[in-house]
């Protein structure tokens, strides 16, 4: 899509916008609609506008496959890691109030890790897959 | 006023399913879903469920269209014409459909405060999220803290799509050649 100048524009303009909105809606779900699934899901459709308006090789160079497939391990990882951590502090398995001094701070500590979890985990996955697929016939 | 809102969204909804069925090209059977999905989304913000509109406006209308698009950009974008008449699938849907409408008919009313649904768990949410956790979002404290253990496995569901994708579409298939591609497929 080199030809579309104003495409080219608009989507720079935008993307910094909608990767901000993600982040305020991952780390803002306690408070309002949202939380890391929605986040993961508008963090990994910002990078698709991206790759759908400049190519997905340039939006692989900014994301390689490793990176990617880190993230897809890692976002399992932190929720389970929470999990773990509560059963070590000597609690059930993803009881999260004694992760801080008094319940209620565990409680907002354990949301906000396993929150970043599944943001993490889904915005890769989201974008793997759509770079997979996008890739499957230049390859 | 409400009324009138649910009876235009649903109304747009039935149509564009209509559309689904009957069309062929399957770009434009993949936008018909996109809208759909939005006009659910916009139902759900009626029924007071922005959590669950801000999914479906995310995810439904969102990513699943351009993953659709994605994939039409391997496959054909006609949908072949049907070998027989889809006589026995359509007595199924009907059949199927009528008995859902006669279960519903058993169900309490919309909105009704003594509806089983009311007075199961959620007065203990609504009650014990403020002084348990302290998180203003009760459908945020239900998701990540109350039902945490639902949410490990829907991330972990996530995981196991993306995992089956990479090995099945991933690069170490570089070497071998696409599916074939006949041009008179196309629409």
């Amino acid at each position: 899509m080199r030809e579309y100048l104003v495409l080219r524009v608009i989507t720079k303009l935008l993307l910094p916008f909608i990767l901000l909105f993600a982040l305020y809606v991952q780390f803002h779900g306690d408070f309002g609609p949202g939380g890391g699934f929605q986040a993961g899901v508008i963090f990994a459709s910002g990078f698709i506008l991206y790759a759908l308006v400049f190519g997905v090789g340039a939006a692989r160079r900014i994301l390689p496959n490793g990176i990617l497939r880190a993230g897809i391990a890692c976002g399992v990882l932190i929720y389970g890691g929470v999990g773990v951590a509560a059963l070590l502090l000597g609690h059930n398995y993803l009881d999260y109030s004694v992760l801080a001094h008094d319940a209620k701070h565990g409680q907002h500590t354990g949301i906000f890790l396993v929150e970043l979890g599944v943001g993490t985990t889904v915005a890769s996955v989201m974008m793997t897959i759509f770079f997979t697929f996008a890739s499957w016939r230049e390859d | 006023m409400e009324e009138v809102v649910n009876v235009v969204i649903l109304a747009f909804m039935a149509l564009s399913v209509v559309g689904i069925v009957l069309l062929r090209n399957l770009m434009a059977v993949v936008m018909l879903s996109g809208i759909y999905s939005l006009l659910a989304a916009s139902m759900f913000v009626v029924l007071d469920a922005v959590d669950v509109a801000f999914t479906e406006a995310a995810v439904g209308a969102g990513v699943s269209t351009v993953l659709f698009i994605g994939t039409l950009a391997l496959t054909p974008r006609r949908e072949k014409p049907p070998a027989h008449k889809p006589l026995l699938p359509l007595i199924v849907v009907v059949v199927t459909g009528a008995v859902l409408i006669y279960g519903s008919l058993d169900m309490a009313r919309f909105g009704d405060p003594s509806g089983p649904i009311h007075q199961h768990v959620a007065p203990y949410y609504l009650e014990k999220t403020g002084p348990e956790t302290g998180v203003p979002n009760v459908v945020t404290a239900v998701l990540a803290s109350y039902r945490g253990y639902d949410t490990l496995g829907e991330t972990t569901v996530i995981f196991t799509a993306g995992i089956g994708v990479i090995l099945l579409l991933g690069s170490w298939r570089r070497g071998l050649t696409p599916p074939p591609h006949r041009e008179d497929d196309r629409a």
